[in-house]
This record gives structure tokens, C-alpha cells and sequence, in this order.
């Protein structure tokens, strides 16, 4: 019963918390707002037995993330725009029902279809929730935990790539350049 | 019935804790004037009771009784409510530090020396004082001053590059005690100093202790506030009871990362050697956290600040790759000796 309304409290939080963070016009208030969503989705980890992962939740994207967009907000104090239709709504529009639609398909078909997994709540309780999951992430699914951390790290070359491109370019071949950066020249020039 | 008398001794116990936490804040204060016009050679705050030691209430009284201004191009809401996204998450942090062994049992209640052992307690208090730098970030914002803005920003790119290598330091005696719970820590490093974890993890203690007084913005890493550029950094807008909070949130945070790093590297409440057990756990406890205290506080009175961009560098070209190593050794040492 506690455990039901604590549910409705978080998860209607989070759902009002994204709501603002899309519809305001204010982008520092947006943030805050999504400050808010993150936190209240580490209570349903929480309610879920699931603690390292709501820590984690906090952490990263609150902690580490959110913190970096106000950081940027706050350097480039961005104008603040009145909200209009991008030209591209419609095919936006197309593409998040799209999603939408798959997300809910999936969901209510593992429902039904898929069988439950080894864990189960008592087992995760006896041997500990972070002993589960780092078992669980480096033997069952260490391929597809290997491959997030290489699309990350392409991501991290790609930005480090964007951020020092003019740099290198002023610079010229004939300073202190090494092999990815000379790519980079070729392409610039 | 029993359930109200569990609610009301968790209550009492917290606020016991917040008490003598409070309590500590305000006499680090006074500790801090004190040790620094002793190493200065002059006799610092006297007037307020014997040897000054009523200062810290006088003053305390002055800011409860300040006027508070709030300046007219300020963002209201976030200006008020910075204050306390600082301060909560730096007082929160207690809830998970074992101060000392013995619980106390009065009847059927059993009182325990830590609020509640959760078994992420490391992974809780990282959590939460990566909230605190949104207060110290907003607070900066919403004043619509150049110099708190400016304080601000610097705060945010500082708790960013150091909370990874603290993070990454505290990984090592975590792989040693195999547990992220502060007491199970504690526990396992019973049986002499040289069952501390400082032994096994110079590497990880050194670079816990310089990343923490990054994270709590002392000298010399406070450019979130260096006065001699920034005025007064990020609360240079703040005045009165809303400034008390961001300064009892700095030694408040001072003080948690004290206590974690004595529980995490010193052997928390356990005695150097066990022929010193007889001395009650919560006094170890308290004089190893009044010891890294007094190193902070030397800290301050001995070493000038860094430049921004020798800090940034610092941090990241440095502490974080000799984290990651150390992290990879403890694994390694861990795989091979157990």
C-alpha cells in the first residue's frame, strides 16, 4: 500500500517534471525541472530494490550530466526563445509515435511472452544488489556492455575531434601534430 | 506503540547527530581562526568569553539578526532556495557514518552509533554532494552578479574534474573491503594500524585527500571564491542567514570528508594497535577526523592558491590517470591474493 503510493508519488513526479522541462520557456527553470525528473526516477530504483542503480542515477546524470547542460546554459546564457513549431514537426511528430508505439509493443510483449530471468527479488536480496548486477554485466552481457562503451568512446573522440579542430588548423602541419589530428587537417583544408 | 517508539528514537537520533554536527561547524570555525593566528603569530579572536571561545555563537547571533538582501535583479525563487540545495546535502551525508562500535541497548531499544547502514553508503554520500554543487552553481546565477557568476561556473568545472578521481580513489579500499557499506569498511580493517587501508592504498588515500579539498572549495583549491579576484565567488550576493548556510555547508562539507576518508583509509573507530582497545572506539574516531581537520586548516595557513588552468590540468592530466592505474592495480593485487 506505502510502497503503491510512494510509486504513484515518484512516478507522477518524474512525468510532471519532464512536462515542465519540455513546455518551459525558461531554460535554466527546464533544467531544474529535469534535476527533478532524475531524482524522482532513482526513488522508483529505490522502491525497486535496486539501490546501486539509483545512486548510479544520481550520480551520472544528475551529478555528472545535468550539471555540465547548466554549465553551458550558464556560460552561453542562451536567449530565451519563444516556444514555435520547427519546420520538421511533422516528421518529429511521426518519429515519436513511431517510438512510442514500438516502446509500448515491446513492453507489453516481454510481459506476456518472455520468461523471467535467474534473478529473482529474494536472490538479489541474499547475495546483494551491486554483487547481482556486476555479475550480471561481466558474464551474461559483457558484449553488449563492451559495445556501449565503444560507441561512448567514438562519441568522446568525435567531440574531443570538433573541439580542437580550429585550433589545429591555426596552428598548421607544421607544429606538434599528431596522427588523429592530422586526419583533421586533410579534411579542413 | 512500538513503531511510534522506533520513529521517535530514529528521530532523536537524528537529532542528536545534526547536533553535534552543528556544533563541530561552528567550533571549526573557531578552531580554524585560532590555529591560523597561532601559525601567524598573533593571538586571533579573544574578546567573547574566555580565550574568544563564545565567538562562534556571538557569531552566529550577528547573522541571525543581519538584514537580508536580495538584489533587485535577482532571480528570487532560485536565490532563496540555493542556499538549502547546499546545505541539506552537505548535513545528509551523516546519515550513513559510523562513529563508533558498541550499540547502546536501553530495554528493548538498541541504539546504534550511525543512523542507518545502508549497504551503498559510499555510493549515498558521493550522490548526494554531487547535488550540493547545483546549489553553489544556481546560487552563483540567480545573484545577476558578474563575480558570483563567475564563482559559480569555476565551482561547476572543479566539482566535475575532481569528483571522478575522488570517486575513482574511494574504489580501491572498496575492492579491499569488498562492500560499498561504511560499517562493513570499518570492520574490516580491525586488528592494527597496519590493517588500515592508508597501509595497502597510499596511492588512493593521497589522491582522496587532495580531490576532497578540491570538492570542498578549501585553499589551495578555492577559486570558486578566491577573494583576490572574485570578491567573494559565488555568494558574493548573500547576506545574513542565507550566507551563514553557504559557509556551515563548507565546514559541514569539511567535516564529511573527513569522516569518510578516516572511515574508508584510517580504520574508522579502530584503535592503531590492539593493545589500545580499551580506549572507548568513538574517541579514535573523533581524533583522527580532528587530525585531518588540523591538516586542512595547516593546509590553508601554508600553501597559496593555484591558477584555474593549473588546476584543471591538474586534475585531469594527473590525478585521474593515476586513479585509473591505482584502480587497475588494486583489481589486479585483489584477483591474485584472494
Amino acid at each position: 500500500m506505502v510502497a503503491q503510493l510512494l510509486f504513484f508519488y515518484f512516478g507522477g513526479m518524474a512525468v510532471a517534471g519532464a512536462v515542465v522541462a519540455i513546455f518551459n520557456a525558461n531554460l535554466v527553470y527546464s533544467a531544474l525541472a529535469l534535476l527533478m525528473t532524475f531524482i524522482h526516477i532513482a526513488g522508483i530504483y529505490i522502491l525497486l530494490n535496486a539501490e546501486f542503480i539509483a545512486a548510479v542515477q544520481i550520480i551520472v546524470y544528475a551529478g555528472a550530466i545535468l550539471v555540465t547542460y547548466v554549465f553551458v546554459l550558464m556560460l552561453f546564457n542562451p536567449e530565451q526563445e519563444k516556444r514555435y513549431f520547427h519546420k520538421q514537426y511533422k516528421i518529429g511528430g511521426f518519429l515519436g509515435a513511431a517510438l512510442l508505439f514500438l516502446m509500448l509493443f515491446a513492453g507489453f510483449k516481454t510481459e506476456i511472452l518472455s520468461q523471467a530471468g535467474p534473478m529473482t527479488a529474494e536472490s538479489i536480496q541474499e547475495i546483494g544488489h551491486t554483487r547481482a548486477i556486476g555479475m550480471a554485466l561481466f558474464t551474461d552481457f559483457i558484449f553488449p556492455f563492451e559495445i556501449a562503451s565503444l560507441i561512448l568512446l567514438v562519441a568522446m573522440f568525435g567531440a574531443i575531434v570538433l573541439a580542437g579542430r580550429g585550433k589545429i588548423r591555426k596552428r598548421g602541419p607544421g607544429g606538434r601534430v599528431d596522427l588523429s589530428s592530422r586526419n583533421v587537417t586533410k579534411e579542413a583544408s | 506503540m512500538e513503531l511510534a517508539i522506533q520513529v521517535l528514537v530514529i528521530l532523536a537520533q537524528i537529532a542528536a547527530v545534526l547536533g553535534v554536527v552543528l556544533t563541530h561547524v561552528a567550533y571549526l570555525t573557531y578552531a580554524e581562526r585560532k590555529i591560523l593566528s597561532d601559525m601567524q603569530d598573533r593571538l586571533g579572536p579573544m574578546e567573547v568569553g574566555p580565550h574568544g571561545l563564545l565567538q562562534p555563537l556571538a557569531d552566529g547571533l550577528k547573522l541571525f539578526f543581519k538584514e537580508d538582501i536580495i538584489p533587485a535583479g535577482a532571480n528570487k525563487i532560485i536565490f532563496s532556495a540555493a542556499p538549502i540545495l547546499v546545505l541539506v546535502p552537505a548535513l545528509i551525508g551523516f546519515a550513513v557514518i559510523p562513529f563508533g562500535r558498541d550499540s547502546l541497548q536501553l530495554g528493548a531499544i538498541e541504539i546504534t552509533p550511525y543512523i542507518t547502514d545502508i549497504n551503498i553508503g559510499l555510493l549515498y554520500i558521493l550522490a548526494f554532494s554531487s547535488i550540493g554543487a547545483y546549489g553553489i552553481l544556481l546560487g552563483g546565477w540567480a545573484s545577476n552578479s558578474k563575480y558570483a557568476l563567475l564563482g559559480g561556473l569555476r565551482s561547476a568545472a572543479q566539482v566535475i574534474s575532481y569528483e571522478l578521481p575522488l570517486g575513482l580513489a574511494l574504489v580501491g579500499p572498496v575492492l579491499l573491503a569488498g562492500s560499498l557499506s561504511l560499517k562493513t569498511m570499518t570492520e574490516a580493517q580491525g586488528g592494527g594500524f597496519w590493517h588500515w587501508y592508508v597501509v595497502s592504498q597510499p596511492v588512493a588515500f593521497v589522491i582522496y585527500m587532495i580531490c576532497a579539498i578540491a570538492e570542498t572549495n578549501r585553499l589551495p583549491f578555492d577559486m570558486p571564491e578566491a577573494e583576490s579576484e572574485l570578491v567573494a565567488g559565488f555568494f558574493t550576493e548573500y547576506s545574513g542567514m542565507r550566507f551563514s548556510f553557504f559557509f556551515l555547508a563548507e565546514y559541514a562539507n569539511m567535516i564529511l570528508v573527513s569522516c569518510v576518508a578516516v572511515v574508508a583509509f584510517l580504520g574508522g573507530w579502530q584503535a592503531p594497535l590492539p593493545v589500545l582497545d580499551f580506549i572507548p572506539p568513538v574517541v579514535w574516531f573523533l581524533a583522527k577526523v580532528y587530525f585531518l581537520l588540523f591538516f586542512y586548516i595547516w593546509l590553508r595557513a601554508t600553501v597559496p592558491r593555484l591558477r584555474f588552468d593549473q588546476l584543471m590540468a591538474f586534475g585531469w592530466k594527473i590525478m585521474l590517470p593515476i586513479a585509473l592505474v591505482n584502480v587497475l592495480f588494486t583489481s589486479i593485487a585483489k584477483y591474485i591474493f584472494s
